[in-house]
């Protein structure tokens, strides 16, 4: 069990160092020369010299990624192009922004989807189960950002209940700052109860299968506390994987959903930096939100067996 | 058997309605790159954000261009970059896949590990990142996106490798004396595919879905091109006064997401039935 989670916890070390690899060359294979990209190309040439000395550049391109690794690891992202402030900090007041919208959609939508789930699964083949899956099916057809701009246009601009576009945040007030989550945080929990949904219930069909399930029946327990107690907790541990796939998905997709309403987060950061060439606010972007994800993972890999005692580390 | 026979109408009819949305949004692409009933790319600034009507069947955008044209051609930009990022990335996949499940060891872990890499990047990040370093363009997409779905096949295919190799057939190839090369290019690539199938219509939805999400934010087929993304994103400043805009391309990648997860989900249960009824 111990040796699994030290074995399991080593094994995203070479995955990080290689999604740092891939972030650091994929910026290095912009055309240009890196140091007039950070400072411009308006400075004198003696500057631009020392840059370059400063930066490394003529050391070989692996010790280069090697410094830049380094600087990495203790927490030093560079500093940004465009506004000269440091990147980790700045990315880490957006991610606050984005965290906040992923965690709210996904409570949401697993607060609706396992209920949901597995209603459909205990009454499979009925009429029941035909349109929640009809729903799933159909809700996992309309992306998440036209989902949003429609929400715009119903209850923004047509009944003018709520902000379109834009942010407060906590410390303007309570309900302002939710008034402008309400839409961007709608917006998701669409397509992600569909994928719990359709998870939970499947994997319910497969509990409910079980003789485990027929035994605590044929005991005369409620159906009620067999659903609730007995095939819940086995039925969940595969959408627990799922989650997982739902929070990179969040993460990875932020920047649609908070370019959609122009919301501050990791996300339209990234696309802002792209935008303007900011260099090394995209590297850092790309990198802490893999790393983030990387995390994610493990710890859910590392919960799994809370859920399926089946499963033996 | 009676609930049975219910959920086969239920999914043959889903699979009927796929199979419909597909032929039409396969017919919009043929169309739309041979005859718009505009010139998709046209300016008329006397016809500027003309609201639905018959010469306009969805209106007008801001610069006087037929909406219902430019998504009829979008229809076969999408359709076109789609298609050939699936290719991409089951060939590229299946190769990689097939050469990791048959040779195994220290090569295998290596690919796995590279794999592991490549999924780490969620969603749309790693077409982002490789997107902000070419900048806007129409094959750049198509490996952008390409790479990003590229560990899901290879997992896939190796998986199924992993099993065919064990097989008597296989031993009987080697031992008969045919090449490695021979044998699994002969014997296990055709028997990778059923689930490569069954992969490649799975991602394609997704594909779609995120060629969409990355013109929608400026970095995909770049301007004037029309996309449905880049339209709905050119919609949004005239939510107010010009709402279609921001209605019907929408639409257009609704159903065809609608067709191809149908169409897929029809597919998965026939040539995997151990999926079926789930």
């Amino acid at each position: 069990m111990l040796k699994f989670i030290i074995k399991r916890i080593l094994s995203i070390i070479p995955t990080l160092f290689i999604v740092a690899a891939i972030a650091f060359f994929l910026i290095r294979l912009v055309p240009g020369d890196p140091a007039v990209m950070l400072v411009g190309d308006l400075q004198d040439a003696e500057i631009l010299e020392e840059v370059r000395i400063r930066m490394g550049l003529y050391e070989p391109i692996y010790v280069q990624f090697l410094i830049w690794l380094g600087n990495i690891l203790q927490g030093d992202f560079g500093t940004s192009i465009m506004t000269g402030e440091a990147v980790l900090p700045a990315l880490m007041d957006r991610f606050l922004v984005t965290a906040q919208i992923v965690l709210l959609s996904v409570s949401v939508a697993m607060i609706i989807a396992i209920p949901l789930g597995m209603l459909a699964a205990w009454k499979q083949n009925s009429s029941t189960d035909f349109l929640i899956t009809s729903v799933i099916i159909l809700s996992l057809s309309l992306p998440s950002f036209w989902v949003g701009i429609m929400l715009i246009l119903y209850f923004g601009v047509t009944l003018e209940w709520l902000p379109t576009v834009g942010y407060a945040t906590l410390s303007e007030g309570f309900w302002l700052h939710m008034s402008y989550l309400v839409l961007p945080v709608s917006s998701l929990v669409l397509g992600e109860m569909a994928t719990i949904t359709r998870m939970m219930r499947s994997s319910t069909i497969e509990t409910l299968r079980l003789e485990y399930i027929t035994h605590a029946r044929a005991k005369g327990i409620k159906e009620s506390i067999v659903l609730r107690r007995h095939a819940f907790k086995n039925s969940f541990a595969p959408s627990l994987t799922v989650l997982g796939l739902i929070l990179g998905h969040l993460l990875g997709g932020a920047a649609v959903t908070e370019t959609v309403f122009s919301l501050p987060g990791l996300g339209r950061f990234m696309v802002e930096s792209i935008y303007a060439r900011d260099y090394p606010v995209v590297q850092g972007a790309m990198l802490l939100i893999a790393g983030i994800y990387v995390f994610v993972n493990l710890i859910i890999d590392l919960l799994y067996p809370i859920f399926d005692p089946r499963v033996k580390l | 058997m009676s609930l049975n026979k219910s959920y086969w109408l239920f999914s043959r009819y889903n699979a009927f309605v796929g199979f419909i949305l597909i032929i039409l949004l396969l017919i919009m692409a043929v169309v739309g790159a041979i005859y718009t009933p505009y010139d998709p790319l046209k300016l008329d600034f006397h016809a500027r954000l003309q609201s639905p009507s018959l010469s306009h069947f969805f209106g007008t955008d801001q610069l006087g261009r037929d909406v219902f044209s430019r998504i009829l051609s979008a229809t076969s930009v999408t359709a076109t970059i789609s298609i050939l990022t699936v290719l991409f990335a089951s060939t590229l996949g299946t190769v990689i896949g097939a050469i990791s499940g048959y040779i195994g060891g220290r090569l295998d872990r290596i690919i796995m590990i590279l794999m592991d890499a490549l999924l780490a990047f969620p969603g749309i990040l790693l077409a982002l990142g490789i997107m902000a370093v070419i900048g806007p363009n129409k094959y750049g997409i198509v490996v952008a996106l390409g790479l990003s779905y590229l560990p899901g096949v290879v997992r896939v295919i190796r998986g199924t490798v992993f099993s065919i190799k064990e097989k008597e057939y296989i031993e009987a190839s080697v031992v008969t004396g045919n090449s490695e090369i021979y044998t699994i290019l002969r014997h296990i690539i055709p028997n990778c595919f059923t689930p490569l199938t069954v992969i490649s219509s799975a991602m394609l939805g997704g594909v779609l879905l995120s060629e969409s999400a990355l013109s929608f934010l400026g970095l995909g087929v770049p301007p004037p091109a029309p996309t449905w993304g880049g339209m709905l994103a050119d919609g949004r400043q005239f939510m107010d006064i010009a709402p279609w805009l921001s209605i019907f391309p929408g639409m257009a990648i609704s159903f065809a997401l609608l067709g191809i997860n149908l169409f897929g989900d029809a597919l998965r249960d026939k040539l995997d039935p151990r999926m079926n009824q789930l």
